[in-house]
């Protein structure tokens, strides 16, 4: 794929890395000669000096022929207005890194109106990837299909768990739940769960649930999942405010902020409830253990200088048991933080890149085809693509019990507006859902590659 | 230094030698020649190390800047050591530093000979000889690129290290897929001059042989008269791919995608307009010397294209022209060809940007305070650019003086020698007096051959990768 990048900062360079060792062409551009010469020396790509949001250097980089542009300057405008031109130029898809607020309440206008195939937020990821880990420590992976309301999540069925010896189709009568199991991995092998299927001691399984029924379905098959009940939050920059709004809203999780600048803790009392908001100096030892950090299930240690937080989760480390959690800017020392043993560390540049990196694959798998997010659940043999269902699709309107699918296809969520619906039998699927279909490693370009 | 992926590179290369030993191998089948054993024992040799030093996995696989340097001057040398075998062990040319001279000659589409009768030599070294300037008119590494993924993005540093001009560009955003439209480019060229040379009533074989070293901007004929006994179709087919060659490949690429603009550019201007007032200036002056007007043009345009390409083939014996067209002959020798070509010389670009800021200096004398930018086709010279520019003129001109007075001690006059070394540091192969375009450079001592072989090397590496590989600070860990 011809992927142009604008902007050759650290998420431009990391993109332009990873996407480059991939297989894309790529081309850089920048209005620094020197980051533009550093980029392509470094790596096998082309570089182009110039304002990407100016036609003529995108002429320059072949915008033509580009099937993707990514704009992660510094500047939210610039991105914006990059992608805009890009896409009347050249009528490729767009990726605009936005990190204001503001425009991000935005997101879904920007998407639709000014049609962006993607509007990424770094905080606000950084955010949802923090929430992630407080709440399922255990689960060994979590990715999330329409914008973090349904989840996918792996995990290891303990010895004794009530669900060994269950099968599948009894679930929903057992344990009340509206989970959908997707696919069970029994030593190398990994099937694509059906209703006969009977679950075994180590089974490695995923679900798809919203975040609220999987808590559910945690606890009534008793399976601990750690998760956290009060989080301490330093520093009330925008990840906090973002965190707090997402843990707020994913069940009982007691959050406490400590933010230094009373004008800012202002701020984020007016716009967050039933989160308790300290204004102090977190530097202070004795601040911290007044509110408790000793008896704390998890210390997020957000504020904006990487030494800051490496210095509390240390301290932190030695008088609390909880979970850590580490945010780091810089991304150039990532080994020597490593060798610190910090618990989790959360790179928000190497999220975003992450998060585009999958969009990518994802595109670049079903190219021609209406797939927003594609995920690999179990390498090279089982995958999960979210489609966007569009007017006149021969699955509309269709009960779903009367729609004759291939043998390794499961349709795991359909999303309508804000409602999660995990399908059964007796659903349909209307015109503007996203559904969320799990398969065999099959090539799919459209939802109606599905039927037999 | 990596070490491990120096030799990994080197042991493709040796592969890739091996396999274009076949070339001659097969010439020699078809003329039933016996010296195709000794091409077939060197390509068997080559073959073996190769597949030694590559056998073993390199884990590391990072080059930097100084790796592909080190990379692309070794791998011309190994080259040529090996590549001069075949003359050695046939006996065709009895000393090694001889047949060396001629291989490196090849490679580096210098065209120089220490022959004297190349009519004598066997076809298929015939053809091995005009096969090394196809190699190497292109770069033998970045033909290994286009069909090899050595090390990703790293691979720049080779391809900048041997690529002519001032200044690197890729074509598309791989390095692998951009070597491989140069290639492409330049193999349809050269079978485009192949059919029209047959056109002309050449032979399949020397059809090939004068499409290679024309392709190459080499010059090695395979007759004792260079180009000078065939008809004026083949000569005028052969002027103009000679210039076609030496003009930069990157306009080919953009004349394919219809961006004639970008095409046209100042370089190219340039080199046309500079090929054009030589050529008039000489006709002018050497008419006498020919029956008509149309035919002093013809030779003196042919002359003109062949020593601004650095080819170096002759129709007539330019030795004994006028002092005043000598004397443009010798500077645009060191003009040379356009950037990116597979032609020499200093190259057109070089030349412009020097032009350039030499104005700027003198303007900058004038209003101290003025602030000014070098610009080429709109965009600004960057600094580095423009450093390494400098510094290769001056590297140029100290290489240049001390090759001077290292072949003075054979005792031959200064125009020999002066031509000498322009004749090889700028890859053409003919200079003027006793290496004129009817000599041959083997009555030079084996130190001042092995002095010419440096120059030609450095002159095809542009200079700095033979340097750098004779810098000690290289080899330090």
């Amino acid at each position: 794929m011809n992927i142009i990048i604008v902007g050759c900062g650290k998420v431009g360079s990391a993109l332009a890395a990873e996407l480059n060792e991939e297989g894309n062409n790529i081309t850089v551009v920048d209005l620094s000669a020197d980051k533009v010469n550093e980029v392509s020396s470094k790596f096998d790509v082309m570089g182009v000096v110039g304002n990407g949001a100016t036609h003529a250097t995108l002429q320059e980089a072949d915008i033509d022929r580009a099937d993707l542009l990514i704009a992660v300057t510094d500047s939210d405008e610039l991105n914006l207005l990059c992608c805009l031109i890009a896409k009347k130029a050249g009528n490729c898809q767009t990726i605009a890194r936005v990190r204001s607020p503001e425009y991000n309440t935005e997101a879904p206008y920007l998407k639709d109106e000014l049609g962006l195939a993607m509007v990424i937020n770094p905080e606000f990821a950084a955010a949802a990837e923090i929430a992630r880990v407080l709440r399922f420590p255990s689960a060994m992976k979590i990715d999330t299909f329409a914008k973090g309301r349904v989840e996918m999540m792996k995990f290891r069925l303990p010895e004794g768990s009530p669900l060994v010896g269950c099968a599948v189709k009894e679930l929903a009568n057992k344990f009340r739940c509206d989970v959908l199991i997707c696919t069970v991995e029994r030593e190398d092998d990994a099937f694509i769960a059906n209703g006969d299927l009977v679950f075994e001691e180590k089974d490695v399984i995923s679900l798809i649930a919203t975040p609220k029924n999987a808590n559910d379905f945690f606890r009534k098959i008793d399976y601990k999942l750690n998760s956290v009940k009060d989080v301490m939050i330093i520093g009330g920059g925008g990840v906090a405010n973002y965190l707090c709004r997402i843990l707020r809203r994913s069940g009982n999780i007691n959050v406490k902020v400590i933010e230094k600048n009373p004008k800012r803790c202002d701020e984020l009392c007016s716009q967050l409830e039933d989160v308790s908001i300290i204004c102090g100096d977190a530097a202070e030892q004795a601040l911290l253990l007044e509110e408790g950090l000793e008896s704390a299930g998890a210390l997020v240690a957000l504020t904006n200088l990487d030494e800051e937080n490496i210095f509390l989760s240390l301290f932190a480390k030695r008088v609390c048991k909880g979970k850590l959690i580490t945010k780091i800017n810089r991304i150039d020392f990532d080994d020597v933080i490593k060798h610190l043993d910090l618990d989790t560390i959360i790179y928000p540049k190497n999220i975003t890149c992450e998060t585009i990196v999958r969009y990518v694959r994802a595109m670049k798998n079903t190219i021609g085809s209406n797939v927003e997010t594609l995920y690999n659940i179990v390498k090279g043999k089982i995958e999960a693509a979210e489609f966007h269902i569009k007017e006149g699709s021969p699955v509309v309107g269709v009960p779903l019990f009367e729609l004759k699918f291939n043998a390794s296809v499961l349709i795991a969520a359909i999303l309508r507006g804000r409602q999660v619906i995990i399908p059964r039998g007796n659903d349909t699927i209307q015109p503007g859902d996203s559904v969320v279909i799990v398969s065999n490693h099959i090539e799919m370009h459209d939802i109606t590659d599905i039927l037999k | 230094m990596n070490f491990k992926m120096i030799t990994y590179v080197i042991g493709w290369l040796l592969t890739f030698e091996a396999a274009f030993m076949a070339v001659p191998i097969i010439t020699a089948a078809v003329y039933g020649e016996v010296e195709a054993w000794h091409f077939v024992g060197t390509a068997v040799f080559c073959l073996i190390i190769g597949r030694l030093l590559t056998f073993k996995k390199r884990k590391n696989t990072t080059l930097y800047s100084r790796d592909g340097f080190v990379i692309v001057a070794l791998s011309w040398t190994i080259l040529s050591i090996f590549g001069a075998m075949p003359f050695w062990l046939s006996g065709a040319i009895p000393n090694y530093v001889d047949a060396l001279f001629e291989t490196v000659s090849g490679f580096t589409t210098t065209g120089a000979s220490i022959l004297s009768d190349v009519e004598a030599l066997p076809k298929c070294m015939l053809m091995w000889r005009s096969f090394t300037h196809w190699v190497g008119g292109m770069g033998v590494l970045v033909f290994i690129m286009a069909f090899l993924p050595l090390a990703g993005g790293q691979n720049m540093h080779i391809m900048r290290a041997e690529s002519p001009g001032p200044s690197v560009s890729k074509l598309v955003p791989r390095v692998r897929t951009t070597a491989l439209i140069l290639y492409a480019i330049y193999f349809v060229l050269t079978v485009i001059e192949f059919i029209l040379l047959l056109c002309g009533g050449m032979t399949i074989f020397e059809a090939t042989n004068t499409a290679f070293a024309t392709a190459g901007t080499g010059g090695f004929g395979f007759l004792n008269s260079s180009m000078g006994s065939f008809s004026p179709y083949i000569q005028i087919v052969i002027t103009v791919f000679m210039l076609l060659f030496s003009i930069n490949f990157n306009s080919y690429f953009f004349i394919l995608l219809g961006r004639f603009k970008d095409a046209f550019t100042t370089e190219v201007r340039t080199f046309l307009i500079i090929v054009a007032t030589a050529i008039t200036a000489i006709t002018i002056n050497i008419s006498p010397l020919f029956e008509s007007v149309g035919e002093a043009l013809r030779h003196s345009s042919f002359t003109v294209a062949s020593l601004i390409s650095t080819t170096g083939f002759s129709t007539v014996d330019f030795d004994l022209w006028p002092e005043f067209s000598k004397n443009v002959l010798v500077l645009i020798m060191f003009i040379g060809a356009c950037a990116g070509s597979t032609g020499g010389g200093i190259k057109v670009s070089r030349i412009i940007i020097l032009f350039k800021s030499l104005g700027k200096e003198l303007r900058t004398l004038i209003h101290p305070r003025e602030v000014k930018k070098l610009k080429i086709d709109g965009h600004i010279v960057e600094h580095e650019t423009l450093r390494s520019v400098n510094v290769y003129m001056v590297s140029f001109v100290l290489i240049f003086v001390f090759s001077i007075v290292a072949i003075s001690f054979d005792n031959h006059d200064f125009i020999t020698n002066f031509t000498a070394v322009t004749a090889t540091i700028n890859n053409i192969g003919p200079g003027l007096e006793m290496v004129g375009p009817t000599c041959n450079f083997g009555f030079f001592s084996i130190p001042s051959k092995l002095v010419f072989i440096f120059d030609m090397l450095a002159g095809r590496l542009e200079l700095f990768p033979m340097l750098v590989l004779f810098t000690p600070a290289t080899w330090k860990k």
